[in-house]
């Protein structure tokens, strides 16, 4: 049976199904309780009860959520660009989703654990404006448009302070393998000696997800909903999940670059004990209600602030402790000249490829 | 080539499937909604009103500036990741290598900043 699956094509296949779908079921699932989540925290900081109805304390809420989101009529704008316009939540959901292929779960589990994870992030991260942009130009409407207009220009300013942060972990690790970056806090996290960026980092977050205090583009006082004006049904409900799935993925981005990922807090027994899965997943959390409660705290930021804030406070800060970095290291020789994964491939590569054509790891 | 392909292969499965749910769920709701447009439902959201001109409209010309800003700064970052990686290797030559790179690029930031590229009102 295992070698069924290990050593045929068509086994390899299914297993990669399997493994793709181990993925996206708890991301949809995780998506869905992060909406009432959201919902419950909000209420509880305002001293409300939050949805309490649909089930046990309101555990179904989404789910009726979205079944009534379906049954929607899907309102087509007659100046939109029709093909545009639907293609705009398609590929928001999608480029949402299919980050989550290089995310390690545990030491080696991940659906692709490649050579360039971190690069792969940070290019489907990047592609997210398009779906944005293309749902502002295609309404048809002034507040899409705006709105658009505004969220391009939001995501790519944080964008760079967010690759000069990712730049500053890669000099400490020494490579681009996302698994590798989580064995490289082993003995501490990135939190600690890097904090600075760890901060600028968590906040350019909050800027890339368009959450509060940076939800300019879907500002409801002043664009009414922004980009997604003009969209119903579930193809708001897309733009609705693939905004909550990049929230989850940013989670995630911060748990593995600064919150050591998988590892435990402190590698002595009682810590050990709990698989990886629930320490990434517990992480995360974490940093989901650092979203919540930053959103029910802080008001909303004005366009001049936020841009000044991207360009002339984070570009020049992660810029500069960038530098710093790379001089410190440097200077006390602390470089990293090979990795675990480097001093693997290193060793695969003596050994006859038989060996080589190992099963994907993802079956753990 | 072997391993390239047995490594990139999950990632094109995870984005088929992705592109599965996503089109399952736009399609669904297509399919599920009962569709009844008539002109006033399908005309562009204003408040209350005939839309006075075209939506695509002139802007600000600040979002050029910040796209073209984002374009030389994300191709730096580009240009950092190899040399982040490869430091170790490299030492203090390619260290000074790319701080004479980037004193370059400060200097259009420093002027950029001097002319107002960078203020909103």
């Amino acid at each position: 049976m295992s070698h069924f699956f290990l050593h045929t094509t068509l086994g390899l296949v299914i297993l990669t199904v399997l493994e793709c779908l181990a993925i996206l079921v708890p991301l949809l699932m995780g998506v869905a309780y992060l909406v009432l989540a959201e919902r419950k925290v909000l209420g509880a900081i305002q001293l409300r009860k939050g949805p309490n109805v649909v089930g046990p304390f309101g555990m179904f809420q989404t789910f009726a959520d979205a079944i009534k989101m379906m049954t929607k009529e899907t309102v087509i704008p007659s100046g939109a660009n029709r093909v545009l316009f639907l293609v705009a939540p398609f590929l928001t959901f999608l480029l949402a989703m299919i980050a989550w292929a290089v995310i390690p779960t545990n030491n080696g589990w991940a659906i692709a654990d490649i050579n360039v994870g971190v690069l792969y992030l940070f290019a489907v991260s990047s592609l997210g404006v398009y779906g944005i942009i293309i749902a502002g130009w295609a309404s048809n409407s002034k507040y899409a448009f705006m709105g658009g207009l505004r969220s391009a220009a939001q995501m790519v300013s944080y964008e760079v302070s967010l690759g000069l942060v990712i730049v500053c972990v890669l000099l400490v690790v020494g490579s681009l393998n996302l698994n590798d970056i989580i064995l490289a806090q082993r003995h501490v996290w990135f939190c600690l000696p890097l904090l600075p960026m760890f901060v600028v980092f968590f906040i350019s977050a909050l800027a890339e997800t368009n959450r509060a205090p940076f939800d300019l583009p879907e500002g409801e006082s002043e664009l009414v909903a922004g980009f997604f004006v003009e969209y119903s049904s579930l193809a708001f409900g897309l733009f609705f999940l693939g905004e909550y799935m990049n929230m989850i993925l940013m989670s995630a981005m911060t748990s593995i670059l600064f919150l050591g990922g998988w590892l435990p807090p402190v590698g002595i027994a009682p810590f050990t004990w709990i698989p990886g899965p629930i320490w990434l997943i517990a992480k995360i959390c974490f940093v989901l209600f650092m979203f919540i409660w930053v959103r029910a705290t802080f008001p909303r930021y004005r366009y001049d602030q936020l841009m000044r804030l991207g360009w002339k406070v984070f570009l020049p800060l992660s810029l500069g402790w960038m530098v710093l970095t790379a001089g410190f290291l440097l200077a006390t020789g602390l470089l990293p000249t090979t990795t675990p994964h480097a001093a693997a491939i290193a060793a695969s590569a003596q050994t006859p490829p038989a060996v080589e054509a190992a099963p994907s790891e993802g079956a753990g | 080539m072997h391993t390239l392909l047995t490594d990139y292969f999950p990632i094109l499965v995870f984005i088929v499937i992705a592109a599965g749910v996503s089109g399952a769920m736009l399609g669904g709701s297509l399919l599920a909604g009962w569709q009844k447009p008539y002109p006033e439902k399908v005309s562009a959201y204003e408040c209350g009103f005939e839309a006075f001109d075209d939506a695509r409209r002139r802007f600000d010309v600040r979002f050029y500036l910040v796209s073209i800003l984002f374009i030389i700064f994300d191709l730096e970052v580009a240009f950092l990741f190899p040399w982040a990686i490869s430091l170790g290797h490299i030492g203090m030559f390619g260290f000074l290598s790319m701080l004479a790179f980037l004193g370059v690029l400060t200097v259009g930031f420093v002027y950029e900043w001097c002319k107002g590229a960078l203020d909103w009102e």
